[in-house]
């Protein structure tokens, strides 16, 4: 018998070895140093910002390697950080305003493999520098905020029906209402049950008292209502961080995760995670003289503030409502498809808006955006001196007497509807959340990282390597083109999967992968000796040793598969990092090591009769 | 080349009642480690705030935690981590400080007492709530890991081996947590997955052995079980043994050149692949071979069908 691969089973191993080598081509390039410039808030970066960055690096005689505009952010590369840290300065002390100039370094990745979808590995935190928080939302807050608005509005709903009770309270996450007599108590319930779908009734007649609790979807809406507002509200603060690639996404029931890569300043970042930010509903002055406001004289109980785009507003100081009386806000679109905003507030908001839209109809509002940013200067203590930034983000004219939901017509394009109404919602954090988990590792450490975890790869390469090649010889030269196929493979694939990072736990899960990857060799190897040794004849034996392996290698590869599974799903960071080059590594050693290997033994030795074999 | 070329077969199983003392002796030695001395666990798992610092020159660990003492952090643990330029610094939970600030001011205690200038390597803070739940996860991801395993193998071949391989995993995870309960190591998330990659490891071991138990029982006549395990392990015994070789080589590449991040993550894998080739030959096998593993255990049954000669000698 000869031992031969079909020819498309050849083509086809080589087909993906060189696939995987082509997408792992993009790491051998290196990066450029760049400043990324994107919009903030509402603005976003377009062709006139990209003239506007040309300009203004072209009048500084800033030479730029670059510069583009994508995914609405504008991108310039340079040739080494002396320039790039120049023109952030020089675009951040010009526009730095409306947009965020991040540093960045951008893969250096040629443009015919981009355009094929070629990118390097992502980097870890632990190699990359930076830092990554972990925050808990305070779900027990949540639910103690829609359990109080329940209590109110319980209260008015049961006095705007007239019926009579003795009491309502609030029994932990329940709430008890007490009646005078067994008829109110019903009347009462069945009140209660038509206007709120989400509760869950128990009525007592002997003690005249009514539960009513929360239902469990009703509960469940609430946490994930919490969580996804949290995660929204800090998107919008990271992007005024001016970080390059910033991620925030949840993690299980309560957790946000965020990393930003390259920030070493973990106070600001803090600082500015942590901000809190208000809105304030208030008249807009007509009486005073906007021509006096602007000179400098501001009636006293008025205060000038300004829209984004600059056109002054004269407003009243008294404030007519806060944001934390806002439940939700959302943005759609009215009757005559025109942008709106709806905005729903709790029940003491309702009747204290009832009461100040009554006297003011037909008026413009102003909806003013209060937040507190940090400054570059610092206190004798060297705590960040916060600056209170207001702006006005709308004015809208009171069209009748407002209740517990309203809307805000004409502010705009869609876009800004959707932004306006976010901003609303920032304004009422309905959890508060906390930082559980803080991981800094600065710039040193990082790029140490990536020098041991790349000697440490390239030292356990090189040793099995030299083992494999006096071992078995030509075999062994077969095991090491595998092995090394098995290298660029998990490099390719890394580099095509977006969620992977390569971290300091992942480059020695590939080191781990190199020693055991070759244990596949090794049983079939040993097998084709054992097989030799018996009499059988060399292409018998190497038939029976690739067959006979098989099953083991499956077997033994499946169980270790499972555990790296296992891994994957509790693990968090570094530890995922590892999970994955484990998990990818193994399946693509199965592949090299038992297709590949084969594809090369049966071209070199499979269609020949011999006596010897070099093993 | 050749380093093992066994003419003979090892009569590995007469030695395995010395060998069940000697890992019977093992476990319990670990469990009174474990009970009494306790792991040494890290801060993913205590919850608490650590810093790793550079120095420019070698630093004084005395001064560093007179410095820290008169600023009220008394607890602070002061190491070396490393090299005598770069510090570990840990503290544990606090309630009078917000514990995310803390990074900060140790540094600028540091800073400012020892006049030095100081490298921020690291800072990691974890809360206690998430340092309870890893610790409760990571046990739980160990059970599963072990369940998931037993019902495979249980599919893949007979339930006395099945049982055999995962108590072998047992002991070799016992074990590993014995010696760093033992040398006092730290123990982290990086070596709770080393932990499970041994699993992974002693596993691949246990199932080559196995599968040429299940292949000779089916192959070989006139050999009792005993034999039979003898000659199987004497046939994969080069394989273990250069298996176990190439990993210890790149392990080896981790442990010294890996930095200190990894050192333990290394150390975890070094000591579980010994464990966990000495497991695969006399754990496993012998507990199977305790349970009475048997040829009509692993041989299918055939079937009679009526017939069925005559079919194969058609064309």
């Amino acid at each position: 018998m000869l031992n031969k691969y079909p020819l498309w089973k050849t083509l086809m191993v080589m087909f993906l070895v060189a696939f995987g080598a082509l997408y792992a081509l993009p790491n051998l390039y290196g990066e450029d140093p760049a400043v990324q410039i994107s919009g903030k808030r509402s603005v976003e970066a377009n062709l006139t910002t990209l003239d506007n960055v040309k300009e203004l690096l072209a009048k500084e005689n800033i030479d730029f390697l670059s510069v583009v505009l994508e995914n609405n952010q504008v991108l310039v590369r340079f040739k080494d950080t002396e320039v790039q840290i120049k023109a952030r300065d020089l675009l951040d002390d010009n526009i730095g305003e409306k947009y965020s100039v991040a540093l960045n370094l951008t893969p250096a990745t040629p443009d015919w493999l981009a355009s094929i979808g070629g990118t390097p590995m992502k980097k870890g935190l632990d190699l990359s520098g930076g830092v990554s928080f972990l925050m808990e939302v305070n779900m027990s807050e949540a639910i103690l905020k829609a359990t109080n608005s329940l209590v109110s509005d319980f209260r008015s709903g049961l006095r705007g029906e007239k019926i009579r009770y003795r009491s309502v309270k609030k029994i932990s996450t329940s709430i008890e209402v007490k009646f005078r007599n067994v008829e109110d108590l019903i009347a009462g319930k069945e009140f209660l049950e038509n206007q709120n779908r989400d509760l869950i009734l128990v009525d007592n007649e002997d003690a005249l008292t009514l539960t009513a609790k929360l239902t469990d979807l009703k509960l469940k809406e609430i946490r994930e209502y919490a969580l996804q507002q949290n995660i929204t509200i800090i998107r919008n603060r990271v992007n005024e961080l001016g970080v390059a690639e910033p991620l925030v996404q949840r993690q299980g029931k309560k957790h946000i995760l965020i990393e930003l890569p390259g920030v070493q300043d973990t106070a600001k970042a803090k600082e500015i995670l942590n901000a809190t930010a208000t809105i304030e509903f208030r008249m807009v002055d007509q009486q005073g003289d906007m021509g006096n406001a602007l000179k400098g004289r501001v009636p006293a109980s008025s205060q000038l503030l300004y829209e984004r785009d600059g056109t002054p507003v004269l407003l009243k100081k008294r404030v007519m409502l806060t944001g934390d009386h806002i439940v939700d806000a959302g943005s759609s679109l009215d009757e005559y498809s025109r942008p709106q905003v709806n905005i729903t507030l709790d029940s003491p908001g309702g009747s204290k808006w009832s009461n100040a839209t009554k006297i003011n109809i037909g008026k413009p509002m102003a909806t003013v955006f209060i937040e507190y940013k940090p400054t570059k200067n610092k206190d004798a203590e060297g705590n960040t001196i916060f600056e209170k930034v207001q702006e006005v983000i709308s004015v809208a004219t009171i069209q009748g007497r407002l209740g517990k939901s309203f809307r805000i017509t004409g502010a705009g394009s869609q876009v800004e509807a959707h932004s306006l109404a976010l901003l609303l919602r920032a304004g009422a954090l309905i959890a508060p959340i906390q930082i559980v988990e803080e991981r800094t590792v600065g710039p040193t450490l990082g790029a140490e990282n990536v020098k041991l975890g790349f000697q440490a790869i390239m030292m356990g390469f090189g040793l099995v390597f030299i083992f494999m090649l006096i071992y078995y010889r030509a075999f062994g030269v077969v095991a090491n083109l595998a092995l090394g196929a098995n290298l660029v493979l998990i490099i390719g694939i890394m580099s095509l999967l977006p969620e992977a990072a390569l971290t300091l736990p992942g480059m020695a899960g590939i080191v781990l992968t190199v020693g055991m990857a070759v244990d596949a060799n090794v049983l079939i190897f040993e097998r084709i000796r054992e097989e030799i040794r018996e009499g059988k004849s060399i292409q018998q034996s190497i038939h029976q040793g690739y067959d006979a392996a098989f099953s083991t290698i499956i077997d033994a590869n499946i169980t270790t598969l499972i555990a790296a599974l296992i891994l994957f799903a509790i693990g968090t960071g570094p530890i995922k990092g590892f999970a994955v080059t484990l998990s990818i590594g193994i399946i693509t050693s199965m592949f090299t090591s038992v297709v590949g290997t084969r594809a090369i033994v049966n071209m070199i030795w499979g269609g020949k009769r011999l006596d010897k074999l070099p093993i | 080349m050749q380093i093992l070329h066994l003419k003979e077969t090892v009569t590995f199983m007469a030695y395995r009642k010395i060998a069940m003392v000697f890992s019977i002796i093992l476990m319990v030695a670990s469990i009174v480690t474990l009970t009494t001395n306790k792991l040494n666990f890290g801060l993913d798992f205590t919850g608490g705030t650590l810093i790793e610092v550079g120095f420019e020159n070698a630093a004084d660990l005395n001064k560093m935690r007179q410095l820290l003492d008169a600023k009220g952090f008394d607890d602070a643990v002061v190491k070396f981590y490393g090299s005598s330029r770069d510090v570990v610094i840990r503290l544990g939970q606090r309630d009078d400080v917000k514990a995310e600030m803390l990074g900060n001011q140790i540094l600028s205690v540091l800073e400012k007492g020892t006049g030095q200038k100081i490298d921020m390597r690291r800072i990691e803070y974890v809360g206690a709530s998430v340092g309870d739940e890893l610790a409760e996860q990571g046990g739980l991801a160990m059970l599963t890991a072990l369940i998931c395993i037993l019902m495979y193998v249980a599919f893949r071949f007979e339930w006395r081996m099945a049982l055999g391989s995962v108590i072998a995993l047992f002991h070799d995870v016992l074990l590993t947590l014995g010696l760093f309960s033992l040398l006092n190591l730290e123990f982290d998330l990086t070596v709770l997955a080393a932990i499970l990659a041994v699993i992974g490891y002693s596993l691949n071991d246990t199932i080559v052995v196995s599968d040429r138990i299940r292949e000779n029982f089916r192959k070989m006549r006139g050999l009792d079980s005993e034999g039979i395990i003898d000659v199987s392990l004497s046939q994969t015994l080069s394989r273990t043994v250069i298996t176990s070789i190439t990993t210890i080589l790149v392990l080896l590449a981790l442990f010294f050149r890996g930095g200190e991040l990894i050192h333990g993550f290394a150390t975890a894998l070094l000591f579980g692949v010994f464990v966990g080739t000495y497991s695969s030959i006399y754990v496993a096998s012998s507990v199977a071979l305790s349970l009475g593993i048997s040829k009509e255990d692993l041989i299918p049954e055939v079937v009679e069908k009526e017939g069925a000669d005559q079919d194969a000698m058609m064309p």
